[in-house]
């Protein structure tokens, strides 16, 4: 196959970048398109052309590292992670263009790396529960009905890799941080801070820039493990819910 | 130096509760005094650090992701053991030992093995009470399947993403500490060298992968968490990131080396399709319980699975059941994958002629599709999704891949290396696998370290140097380590060669596949170390890596792995070439049955080879630790 790139290059957080076009002859339809972008680059050192930068590395979808903005679409044409996107979705011929994921909140590093840490301070908020090692109960003390487990393991199967907030319009995060909110929502383990969590892991969502949710579901149609705008619904629920009962408790300390 | 593996005296069953009472305790208001360094953060390092920042003391976690949860064991697919006995079927800590040692033919410890069975249950507790959604049944509680050929149902899951959900359990546990401020975490930033002063490892040097910053950072003790070194191999099914640096790294400062050539090699994966293929995909090895295992009985050069359908019952060759008849196709992985290599190399592969059929038409007819869908969904669409062939329409095509490295630095019981104040927790250790894996074991052992081992046995460490015992990052040490570190950078960018740096990395991992693969002999491990020494040779003034050190720079990041990759490849060959028996894994061709199956020599080998480094170009020194067996038998294993 012989395919056309449009790339996005820039140097550098600072640096304004434009993008700049490839002529790709060496494309087969078994590659998959980081393979593909391997093979480019590969050709780009033998030219002394720097290499095009960008985030991989589990390669099997599941690790979320991988991160480009395929045609339009966040990881591509198909509802996969770029990296198990293969070049059989694409004709030859084809002109393809790859950005990195465009969000105030994640800015660019180089080329097609963004920086993604503001979903990693939203986590650091409370995207857990505050269990240390050691002293819990035996795990079959705590029964959970299997239907409930599913729903709570459908909304834990998100890989953080952003395309929600790329798809957005808004740049909105809300179906990153409601998947996580609603797994330990709707477990038992997640109770007894279910309120604290969703006030502080939405303020922490607030204080990042991500935008706000105007129900276009692109971040459902775009995500790759499938996580439902049911979890925005019920984190909308739980973010009321927790306002509605403010319930903080300023630890006073000390004890004898 | 007598290498002393520290196994508690008493009796298998009390040996680490004993220990544990012997450890020294640190003061709770002295934790704060004590500083830690985790290098890592998948199972072994998120668990570590945060258990560590929970009881007080100050941690400093590294990652090259961008975060945490990046790391590898989140693709880790199948399951966890545990010997909680919950299904009431025989099992017990001591049957999950014995398999265990049993599994890896008789070359670990006693002593670890029992421990990790001993903390299994523990793990799953922890994990469950972290909000970890395990597999349920109907009634509530914690749902078990039988995993890799097991007699008992232990193993725990999560889907097909267990590795996954542990792994996120451990983030949320580890961001927690951050969030309290007890953990400072730094991502995408990779370890290059650890500090030696006196004989104790003082720190590690750094480079921030964004701005290319080399720092310096002390502590009291450093832990590397780090993972295995099967992209050795250029192809196998670790990330592309994983990679051996930081072992290494501490091997050259003096941590000994624990049986490198012990590597586990997974039967079912998707094949090679091309010279771009850049990394391994592996399904897991339950579809073994209900597809079988095939070739033409003569040769089809290029078969499909689309014709393969077609080709009669008595044309067929069913290798697996035919040669093993009570176990079929769920023979352990090691004899899957030597046997698919052997049908190969006969010229009876089929597609690229590195493949064979994984057949489901029957399982599909006996139990209907929805049945086998419902089972095995999630694999059958990512077959589908990798080869763009319907699984459900003709047979799969699989083939073997590197998939965990048993060997790893050399720990004693409480898991520190020959460099004191140096721990390696989880796949960069050598530990608990012998000479060959069970399924579901790697992410019991890589949590286990973390969370229930190392908070015990560090803390034992630091209450007997003391928290007054820690030097700063302005001892002139660490200012050579910088320097060290900043000439290497500066040498791979000035070599301006003609060659990538994945052009050594693919010839470097051919000649690993074919020489120090699936099956090894004499001949070939000496042929494969010239060409392994000609390229380190190459490498040096040959490669061509483009761009600057103070910027992001993937290809300075992936030259600084290769390098190293190309020194372990050499040691692991020395490694194998030395162990002139098969067992597990490690096959030499030299030592088989008449049957042809790996025959393990107990009066030479049933040893630990810990190899230390000697300086560049100078052979290591082989330190044998003997290993005792006091509570099991050593038997052949058979599986006809």
């Amino acid at each position: 196959m012989k395919i056309t790139l449009k790339v996005w290059r820039q140097k550098n957080k600072e640096s304004k970048g434009a993008f700049k076009t490839y002529v790709h002859n060496h494309v087969s339809s078994d590659m998959s398109f980081l393979e593909m972008l391997d093979v480019l680059n590969d050709e780009l050192i033998r030219k002394n052309e720097e290499p095009i930068a960008f985030d991989h590395d589990c390669r099997e979808g599941i690790c979320g590292m991988c991160s480009l903005y395929i045609n339009g679409h966040p990881h591509g044409p198909v509802q996969t992670t770029a990296c198990q996107l293969h070049m059989r979705s694409f004709k030859d011929g084809e002109t393809i263009t790859i950005e990195p994921w465009r969000a105030k909140p994640f800015p660019v590093i180089k080329d097609l790396i963004v920086d993604r840490t503001s979903f990693e301070r939203i986590q650091q908020a409370g995207g857990y529960v505050s269990v240390n090692t050691g002293g819990v109960p035996d795990a079959n003390a705590i029964p959970i009905s299997k239907n409930l487990a599913e729903e709570a393991f459908d909304a834990a199967a998100c890989i953080g890799c952003g395309a929600c907030v790329a798809a957005c319009k808004n740049a909105s995060a809300m179906l990153f941080v409601s998947a996580k909110v609603s797994q330990f929502a709707l477990l038992p383990q997640g109770q007894v801070e279910r309120k604290a969590r969703v006030e502080k892991m939405v303020a922490q969502m607030d204080a990042e820039g991500f935008g706000s949710c105007t129900n276009t579901y692109a971040c459902e149609a775009e995500c790759p493990k499938g996580i439902k705008v049911t979890n925005i619904a019920r984190m909308n629920r739980e973010y009321l819910s927790a306002m509605v009962s403010s319930h903080k408790i300023e630890s006073k300390g000390g004890g004898d | 130096m007598k290498l002393d593996s520290k196994i508690p005296e008493g009796p298998l069953a009390e040996k680490w509760t004993r220990h544990k009472f012997n450890l020294k305790l640190v003061n709770p208001a002295n934790k704060r005094k004590y500083d830690v360094i985790v290098v890592g953060t998948g199972l072994a390092g998120a668990s570590a650090a945060a258990s560590l920042g929970e009881l007080g003391y100050n941690v400093k976690a590294f990652c090259f992701q961008d975060s945490p949860r990046r790391a590898h064991s989140i693709a880790a697919q199948g399951g966890i053991n545990a010997a909680k006995n919950y299904q009431n079927d025989g099992d017990s800590v001591f049957r999950l030992f014995y398999d265990t040692i049993k599994g890896g033919d008789y070359r670990s410890r006693e002593g670890n093995v029992y421990r990790l069975a001993e903390t299994s249950v523990n793990i799953i507790d922890q994990c469950v009470a972290q909000g970890v959604p395990f597999a349920r049944e109907y009634g509530g509680l914690l749902a078990n399947r039988s995993f890799g050929g097991a007699q008992v149902s232990r193993t725990f899951y999560a889907r097909g993403q267990t590795g996954q959900q542990l792994l996120l359990g451990a983030y949320g546990a580890l961001n927690r500490q951050i969030a309290n401020g007890k953990v400072k975490m730094y991502t995408r930033t990779e370890m290059l060298d650890v500090v030696v002063i006196d004989g104790k490892a003082r720190g590690i040097i750094t480079r921030d992968l964004t701005t290319g910053k080399i720092e310096a950072h002390s502590a009291h003790v450093v832990l590397l968490c780090t993972g295995g070194y099967s992209n050795v191999f250029y192809l196998s099914t670790s990330a592309k990131g994983s990679n051996a640096t930081a072992i290494w790294r501490a091997h050259k400062k003096g941590a000994f080396f624990g049986n490198p050539c012990f590597t586990q090699i997974h039967p079912t994966c998707i094949p090679v399709t091309g010279t771009h293929q850049s990394k391994l995909t592996l399904m897991s090895e339950s579809l073994r319980n209900d597809g079988r295992v095939w070739v033409p009985k003569k040769a089809m050069p290029g078969l499909k699975s689309k014709d393969a359908i077609n080709l009669p019952e008595t044309e067929r060759d069913y290798f697996l059941e035919r040669k093993y008849p009570s176990f079929g196709n769920l023979v352990p992985r090691d004899v899957a994958s030597r046997n698919a290599k052997q049908v190969c190399d006969e010229g009876r592969g089929v597609g690229s002629g590195l493949a064979v059929f994984l057949d489901f038409t029957d399982a599909i007819k006996r139990d209907g599709e929805s049945v086998i869908r419902a089972k095995y969904g999630n694999l059958f669409d990512m077959y589908q999704q990798i080869t763009g062939e319907n699984p459900y329409k003709g047979p799969m095509m699989i083939y073997p891949a590197v998939h965990y490295t048993m060997g790893g630095l050399w720990v004693d019981y409480n898991l520190m290396t020959s460099v004191p104040g140096l721990f390696a927790l989880g796949e960069c250790n050598f530990s608990d696998h012998g000479a060959n894996r069970l399924g579901a074991s790697a992410l019991m052992q890589g949590l286990a370290d973390g969370y229930f081992v190392i908070p015990f046995t560090v803390g034992d460490y630091l209450a007997n140097i003391g928290w007054n015992d820690k030097i700063g990052t302005d001892h002139p040490a660490f200012k050579e380590a910088i320097d060290g570190v900043n000439e290497r950078v500066n040498k791979l960018l000035t070599i301006k060669g003609n060659k990538t740096v994945d052009e050594f990395h693919r010839q470097l991992g051919l000649t690993m596949w074919d020489y120090c693969g699936m099956s090894r002999t004499e001949e070939g491990l000496k042929k494969a170390k010239k060409i392994i020494q000609d390229l380190q040779a190459e490498f040096w003034t040959n490669v061509n890596v483009l761009g600057s050190s103070n910027e992001l720079n993937q290809e300075l990041e992936k030259a600084g792995r290769v390098a190293d990759f190309l020194e372990l490849g050499e040691l692991m060959i020395d490694d194998a070439l030395n162990r002139s028996e098969s067992c597990g894994g490690h096959f030499r061709e030299e030592s088989q049955t008449p049957e042809g199956e790996a025959l393990r020599k107990d009066d030479d080998f049933a040893y630990v080879a810990a190899w230390e480094y000697q300086g560049d170009g100078q052979p290591e020194v082989l330190h044998k630790e003997e290993l005792k067996f006091e509570n099991v038998k050593l038997t052949q294993r058979s599986y006809k």
